[in-house]
């Protein structure tokens, strides 16, 4: 593959991601965005849902991308929780493929579910069949929903669909909706924990 | 520029005319939608960038910023600077003279508000035919007056760019201005802020408000990698001269500062860092006070900026919040301190670059 290519398919897959989690959102709701990067799902979600909010991010360069995006981004670090955001004021809070970077991850689920009605989550399935057999055979995986070299990852959180439902009841998480893809964008529904390369959650609180 | 309509002041003085001392780089445009008004902090004035022809050395304060091809783009934008009221630079100030007594202000010039430099500030865009600004930016007590600006007249600016400020002073905040005045009131020369009419200078109060402010503009960290223990004299001097270097910037930056800045502008000026507050009148609930507010914000903070730290800058943000307005906020990585806010900082100038780009004029 070229990097041409490579790229062009990175990019084919996150405008697919995009769309599974605006699926998920009103027109004209208010989101905030945990690990927003350089502010891309928050503008997509803007042009195709006319959804506004903000995007939270620590890195520098991240926020530096966001501001070019027009995006609005507030540099917090999450890992503290959400200090200063009020219960209840926002729609949806969202984290694409980015709690699986962060170490504080009950605290930032529950703050999720403090701060917004409902949460959107989604996440790289350590439990995947080819990531499985990567394991296997030895290695830890690198695939597309994991492109990472072990010595070289963001990721500090390795866990499966099953371990994440586990969380999610053991936190009295509702789970809402859930969907699972495998590496080519497929939709998964037989035994997500073994088809499924990338799972997308939508929770809530159990009233 | 003189106005002759008089403006109430939020002490309920009055002052029966003014004039204010600004000046301008670029072009207003047609529909006039491309003037920034660039607010200045306490030794500031309205030469904000360049350099007069026949006064090569004597920079603009934010000339790193403002210019062609800079971050505020003087090719795109018409940028304003203005010595504030109650200023030094040419503004009417205590060194003015008194239309009805003939003789200079002094201490009887009224006590400023932020709230009247923004009301002073808005008789010149009338002036300049400026309705709505593009941008209102300053930095510290610069950031307070882009702050009011959008409270003050929600309608007449779209974007607020508040730099290392803050919603109001601490206690502590407080406390090293008043250190900073009683050196100046107790100064000999200061003669009830009527020196002028002694003669004199109370420079050694002015020499000390300057140490203790500069002290309050750095970072703990800068001013070690900066000074250190370095001795002027590579030894100990047993006396009270000048031992180890900090002591000789302080005093260089004391005596530079004294040799221009008239004390009474610079008494006025802590005051009016004092009394900032907008959510005084709201029972102390800023984001009742944000409510009128119609901008979108660019905040920024500075990590080492423990005059005004990040975490003031962060009640701006979660007020601006609460009222669902629009907020883009930075915190930088940068070791300078409260003065970091001056500098050309690469990722700093970057975000400033990129916010002002995506104005539309």
């Amino acid at each position: 593959m070229t990097e041409y290519e490579r790229r062009a398919r990175a990019e084919q897959r996150e405008r697919f991601d995009f769309a599974v989690i605006a699926n998920w959102l009103s027109p004209g709701e208010r989101v905030l965005d945990l690990g927003c990067g350089d502010g891309r799902l928050l503008r997509y979600l803007n042009e195709t849902r006319d959804v506004t909010g903000y995007g939270v991010e620590i890195d520098h360069e991240s926020v530096l991308g966001c501001i070019r995006n027009g995006v609005d981004v507030i540099q917090m670090d999450i890992e503290c929780g959400l200090l200063g955001f009020e219960d209840r004021s926002f729609d949806h809070a969202i984290i694409s493929q980015a709690l699986q970077t962060m170490h504080t991850t009950e605290r930032i689920l529950t703050e999720m579910l403090r701060v917004a009605a409902e949460a959107v989550v989604s996440f790289p399935n350590f439990a995947y069949r080819a990531n499985r057999a990567a394991i296997a055979a030895g290695h830890m995986p690198v695939s597309e929903d994991l492109p990472y070299d072990w010595f070289d990852t963001p990721n500090v959180r390795f866990f499966t669909i099953v371990d994440f439902e586990d969380l999610c009841a053991r936190l009295e998480i509702e789970i809402r909706e859930r969907l699972a893809f495998d590496e080519a964008g497929r939709e998964v529904s037989d035994d997500p924990n073994l088809n499924g390369s990338l799972a997308f959650y939508r929770l809530g609180r159990k009233s | 520029m003189q106005f002759d309509t008089p403006l109430t002041l939020k002490s309920g003085a009055q002052l029966a005319g003014f004039e204010l001392v600004f000046e301008t780089y670029g072009t207003l445009n047609a529909a006039h939608s491309n003037a920034v008004l660039v607010c200045h902090a306490l030794a500031g004035s309205h030469h904000v960038a360049g350099h007069y022809a026949d006064d090569p050395e004597n920079i603009g304060w934010w000339d790193n910023l403002v210019g062609p091809g800079k971050p505020l783009d003087t090719r795109k934008f018409f940028v304003v600077g203005v010595n504030n009221l109650g200023g030094c630079y040419g503004s009417t100030g205590p060194l003015s003279i008194r239309p009805d007594t003939g003789k200079r202000y002094g201490a009887d010039f009224p006590l400023l508000t932020v709230a009247d430099w923004v009301a002073a500030q808005a008789r010149l865009a009338d002036h300049l035919g400026v309705h709505t600004w593009a941008a209102v930016i300053g930095g510290s007590l610069g950031g307070m007056q882009a702050l009011e600006w959008s409270l003050q007249f929600p309608e007449r600016i779209r974007h607020a760019m508040v730099i290392a400020s803050a919603p109001k002073l601490s206690a502590q905040n407080i406390a090293f201005n008043e250190v900073a005045r009683q050196a100046i009131i107790s100064d000999p020369d200061f003669h009830g802020g009527h020196y002028a009419e002694h003669g004199v200078i109370p420079t050694r109060g002015l020499r000390l408000a300057r140490m203790v402010g500069h002290i309050t503009y750095l970072s703990d960290s800068q001013m070690a990698e900066k000074f250190g223990r370095q001795l002027r004299h590579g030894e100990h001097k047993f006396s009270y001269d000048v031992d180890f270097e900090i002591e000789s910037y302080l005093r260089y930056q004391g005596n530079k500062f004294a040799a221009f800045f008239d004390a009474n502008t610079y008494l006025m000026m802590t005051k009016a860092l004092d009394y900032f507050d907008p959510a005084y009148d709201f029972g102390g609930h800023l984001a009742s006070a944000l409510a009128r507010a119609r901008a979108r914000f660019f905040v920024a903070s500075f990590s080492t900026d423990w005059r005004f730290a990040p975490t003031r800058s962060r009640e701006i943000v979660f007020a601006l919040l609460h009222n669902r307005l629009r907020v883009v906020y930075a915190e930088i990585d940068c070791d300078a301190g409260h003065d970091s806010f001056l500098l050309d900082d690469q990722h700093y100038h970057a975000l400033l670059r990129a916010y002002l780009g995506n104005i539309a004029v």
